[in-house]
């Protein structure tokens, strides 16, 4: 079966649940969301059977590859989405509350629908290697997350929030387009592989001898990407977002939209690393957008008071750690992991632990009315069981070694110290690196120091929801087995 | 085996959340785990090396391996520490309750990973464990602590935080500058790391181990950490884990031999400032458990003057005695703290308080306490029979050690000397407290001091046992550290360094391990 059956199957998933909204009961939208789990779940199955289009359709398989990253990155975002839709089953309370009719579910079932649809998306744009087919995938799930966020339609944060990241997505898709054309101006091509190949040789080439139309179309496209990915300078929607949007929405964008950009990053960039001609450049590009990353998404994590800002700041954290590991653009080899490996695995352990956390951050928001960090105040007194976990998560996005967070982090300044034997200015990076790794600690801890010792200001015990409480459980287990077992990571991503 | 040394007290952990006993578990636990740590330390003392340990590989490119046995003699000995003061530990202290699960499962959390860190024979789980220990402890302090708890423990938390970063970028960088394409000690201390890199990378690990173990001028979150923790995290912290530090210097050594001695003069100044700086402000202290901590502080000095002569030297075969007297000496100092700080929470609940001028006479009311307490301190002190005298002699004898009549002295003789300055102070201050607590009259606070029951007195008697038996036979331990497999290793180890050393492929790699040849 080829693979791209997979895509048209979420697809389908997708309409027959907008149709099940159309026609079905406008009070209860349990089957829709069952529906919508349950097909997801059963996609897993043929996706044991995909393999990669025939040569023979060489007009699709153009534009489509199914490798070991595709299929990474694939099950990744199937993964987010379904744990996503767990997610938005303890969080319907809250939903309902700011939707019409509030207090029912009435209009609520294209939430569990859209969600569907971003992740054939983001399935595709782990396959995408022609710049066309990467812009087509990713309005997919660009559009699908300018609903999704501003779905809680009587709330003015949430609105707010959809407007912000309507104007910054549309202005990003500019720059991508723009930089399409720029790069197919330049190169007569949009297909990835045709580029590599126009830029392998330096002999009578044209573009070795002046580069800087390419550099400028492969800028825009940084630009358009860095949106996607969370990072500077086109970080601004961020925070408003996040903590804007429903919390599930923003555990999809934080995790399953941020891995899609980064390997359709990965994508992208590959043949311009691989070029002795734009080498340089490149490299010196993304080093600092990753230094700018890193440093501002953990200085300005810092003050925050805000539980879900600070996850937002901390996303923007992480995005520039993995920043970092493609700056150091690696081939592999016996002793150290290559770069898309690398970034598979911080983004496969980041998945875990980043989810877990915004799993805890639904079942604070439903005990209470608010998400500041005080609403962890004393939680170790009002669950025990819970506040353990919520330690071993943060301990986990902080970077603490034995949890699967260190070795996304261990593995980025491994990449980038080897290559920084070739290529001085990568020091920098893992200098600042650093800086922002000890910031990390100092943050993450905030929020456990009041979950231990702060006093409660509710002392009434906090009851886990039966979904919360396996999945959150479950992520933590991961977390702690990942943390010194990486390895079925790396089967996964072939190494 | 040896994995069972690790799994023994995360099974108590996992058995205290399911819902046993908290304290009874512990208990059992840490005493299971005193006796396999003694058998497993027996056998690999009768030469048993098969099955002792295990390297499952958990990740595979770059090869990182569960790897956990005994390294050398030094791992032995450093184990046995652990288990003894766990065994204490668990039983010293007392609390509430409802925090019995807390601490409880805290205490054998750091034992695990006080164990585990020094069983690794792979660079990444000996990083790893140690930070599993530290964990605990600040949540210790900040929920259980003494004080102003909050505020110490934060500081506890940024400082150590700080050196273990610190010491990851230095990590991490030796091993990318050893070329290795594993994190096994056996490959990382074999290779020949490039002389300019060398400097670099030792720095971090002097800074980041140096934070760890209290290194003057990075010390100062140590003694208030101790007099606010509950009794058995400073037991296990102050006695056990703060050793790591020197531990992990003297274990890489042997890969960055040329960049340590770059920093030679830099590391004598430092360790001078622990035992004259430190010693002065343990005098100026009014409350026991204050002076305790900043005793702990003031005896890393010996320690890092230990590591000093073994720079100076520039390998373990040109100042044979050195490490085995630093081993020695953290064995013999961290026997003797837990000793101290677990005696001290008996005090305090007797007294219901620990400024100096406030006890009196308390021996008449609780002479056992008294014996021991005096025992202890005068081991710390350095009295002839008691651990820390023979580690403290190898000490001052290492830091002479290839130094001839006729030279100047350098400035590890002159740290020696003024180190030896130091017995002073730390007797000066001992022997006040003790005269303060202990004699004189009895004062309203020591009126109704009852002596130390069964229960209290067993952990203690353990612990003063073990000075008494390595102070009287050190080669208890120096037999262990000194194994001769371990000799042929080292020898054919520092060969290898000196031929790739003098090799032309290095020019200007002035190794100080060829100048002893």
């Amino acid at each position: 079966m080829p693979a791209y059956w997979l895509e048209a199957f979420v697809v389908a998933l997708g309409l027959l649940l907008l149709m099940m909204e159309a026609f079905g009961n406008p009070a209860s939208k349990e089957l829709i969301r069952r529906v919508a789990l349950g097909g997801l779940i059963f996609v897993l199955v043929p996706f044991y059977f995909a393999v990669a289009p025939s040569e023979d359709n060489a007009e699709l398989a153009r534009f489509y590859a199914y490798d070991n990253w595709a299929i990474f990155f694939k099950l990744l975002a199937l993964l987010s989405t379904i744990l996503v839709l767990f997610m938005s089953y303890d969080y319907r309370g809250v939903l309902n509350q700011f939707t019409e009719d509030p207090g029912s579910e009435h209009g609520t079932g294209e939430y569990y629908a859209l969600p569907v649809f971003a992740c054939a998306g983001m399935m595709w744009m782990a396959s995408a290697q022609d710049l066309v087919s990467i812009f087509v995938a990713l309005e997919l799930v660009t559009i699908t997350f300018y609903i999704l966020v501003a779905y809680m339609r009587r709330q003015v944060g949430s609105l707010e929030a959809g407007v912000k990241y309507l104007i910054l997505g549309a202005l990003s898709t500019g720059f991508l387009v723009y930089g399409i054309a720029w790069i197919y101006g330049m190169t007569q091509t949009t297909n990835l592989e045709q580029i590599a190949l126009q830029l392998s040789s330096t002999l009578d080439n044209p573009l070795a001898s002046n580069p800087s139309g390419l550099l400028f179309g492969l800028a825009l496209l940084v630009l358009a990407l860095a949106f996607k990915v969370g990072a500077v300078p086109m970080h601004v929607w961020i925070p408003d977002v996040y903590q804007g949007a429903p919390t599930p929405t923003t555990a999809l964008l934080s995790v399953g939209s941020k891995a899609a950009g980064f390997i359709v990053a990965l994508r992208i960039l590959e043949p311009f690393f691989a070029s002795e001609i734009t080498r340089g450049q490149t490299t010196m590009i993304i080093l600092i957008l990753a230094c700018a990353t890193i440093l501002l998404g953990n200085m300005a994590a810092i003050p925050q008071v805000n539980f879900k800002r600070l996850l937002a700041y901390s996303s923007i954290a992480h995005a520039g750690f993995v920043l970092l590991a493609i700056a150091a653009w690696h081939p592999g080899s016996e002793k150290s992991l290559s770069t898309p490996q690398v970034v598979s695995l911080y983004l496969a352990t980041y998945l875990i632990i980043t989810l877990g956390a915004f799993f805890v951050l639904v079942v604070i928001r439903g005990s209470g009315e608010t998400e500041e960090i005080s609403a962890f105040d004393g939680l170790a007194q009002r669950n025990p069981l819970l506040a353990l976990c919520t330690t071993i998560l943060l301990a986990a996005l902080a970077g603490l070694p034995l949890t699967a967070g260190f070795f996304g982090k261990f593995f980025a300044f491994q990449v980038a110290i080897t290559s920084a034997a070739t290529t001085k200015m990568l020091w920098w990076g893992v200098g600042i690196g650093f800086i922002g790794v000890a910031a990390g600690f100092y943050y993450y801890l905030k929020v456990v120091r009041a979950i231990y010792w702060a006093p409660p200001r509710d002392e009434s015990p906090l009851v886990l929801p039966r979904v919360s409480r396996l999945a959150i459980l479950g992520l933590t287990a991961l977390t702690l087995l990942f943390g010194f077992w990486p390895n079925p990571i790396l089967w996964m991503i072939g190494g | 085996m040896t994995l069972f040394l690790v799994l023994l007290p995360l099974l108590g952990v996992v058995t205290i959340l399911l819902g046993s006993d908290p304290r009874r578990t512990a208990r059992i636990t840490s005493a299971l785990m005193l006796l396999s740590g003694l058998s497993l330390a027996g056998l690999w003392a009768l030469g048993v090396r098969d099955g002792l340990s295990i390297a499952p590989v958990v990740l595979s490119t770059p090869e990182i391996r569960l790897g956990l046995g005994f390294y050398d003699g030094m791992s032995v000995v450093m184990v046995l520490l652990s288990v003894l003061v766990a065994f204490a530990a668990a039983r010293s202290g007392e609390c509430e309750d409802r925090h019995a699960r807390l601490w409880n499962i805290s205490i054998l959390l750091i034992a695990a990973g006080a164990v585990g860190a020094f069983l690794s024979t792979d660079l990444f789980f000996f990083y790893a464990f140690h930070e599993l220990a530290l964990i605990p402890t600040f949540l210790m302090i900040g929920i259980l602590g003494r004080g102003d708890r909050k505020q110490i423990a934060w500081k506890a938390t940024i400082y150590l935080a700080f050196g273990s970063i610190v010491l990851l970028a230095g990590l991490l960088w030796l091993v990318s500058a050893s070329g290795s394409s594993t994190l096994a000690f056996d490959d990382l201390l074999d290779s020949s790391i490039p002389v300019e890199a060398q400097r670099g990378i030792a720095l971090f690990l002097i800074v980041g181990f140096g934070t760890l173990v209290s290194l003057f001028p990075f010390h100062s979150w140590a003694a208030p950490a101790y007099a606010s923790a509950p009794a058995p995290v400073t037991m296990l912290h102050a006695g056990v884990l703060k050793k790591f530090g020197l531990y992990g210097l003297l274990r890489l050594y042997p890969a960055v031999p040329a960049g340590m001695h770059a920093w030679l003069d830099i590391l004598v100044i430092l360790l001078i400032g622990n035992i004259l700086w430190v010693g002065f402000v343990t005098i100026n202290q009014r409350r026991l458990d204050g002076m305790l901590g900043n005793s702990s502080v003031m005896h890393m000095g010996y320690l890092f003057l230990a590591f000093a002569a073994l720079v100076e030297a520039g390998s373990e075969l040109a100042n044979p005695i050195a490490k085995p007297a630093a081993v020695l000496l953290m064995f013999g100092h961290g026997i003797t703290i837990a000793m101290l700080f677990g005696l001290t929470d008996r005090i305090e609940r007797r007294t219901g308080t620990l400024e100096l001028r406030e006890l009196g006479g308390l021996a008449s009311k609780a002479p056992s306490l008294a014996f021991l307490f005096g025992l202890a301190a005068m081991a710390s002190i350095g009295l002839p029979g008691l651990a820390n005298f023979a580690g403290e002699v190898m000490v001052f004898l290492s830091g002479f050690r290839g130094w001839d009549p006729g030279e100047p002295l350098g400035g590890v003789q002159i740290a020696t000397i003024i180190a030896l300055w130091g017995l002073v102070i730390s007797a000066v201050y001992m022997l006040r407290a003790y005269r303060r607590i202990f004699h004189g009259t009895e004062v309203p606070f020591t009126a109704t001091a009852a002596d130390l029951n069964q229960s209290e007195r067993g952990p203690a008697i353990l612990l003063a046992f073990t000075l008494v038996a390595v102070g009287l036979f050190p080669n208890l331990l120096l037999k262990l550290i000194e194994n001769p497999e371990d000799r042929a290793a080292m020898e054919q180890r520092t060969i290898a360094a000196s031929i790739s050393a003098a090799s032309p492929a290095s020019p200007g790699t002035e190794s100080p391990t060829t100048d002893n040849q």
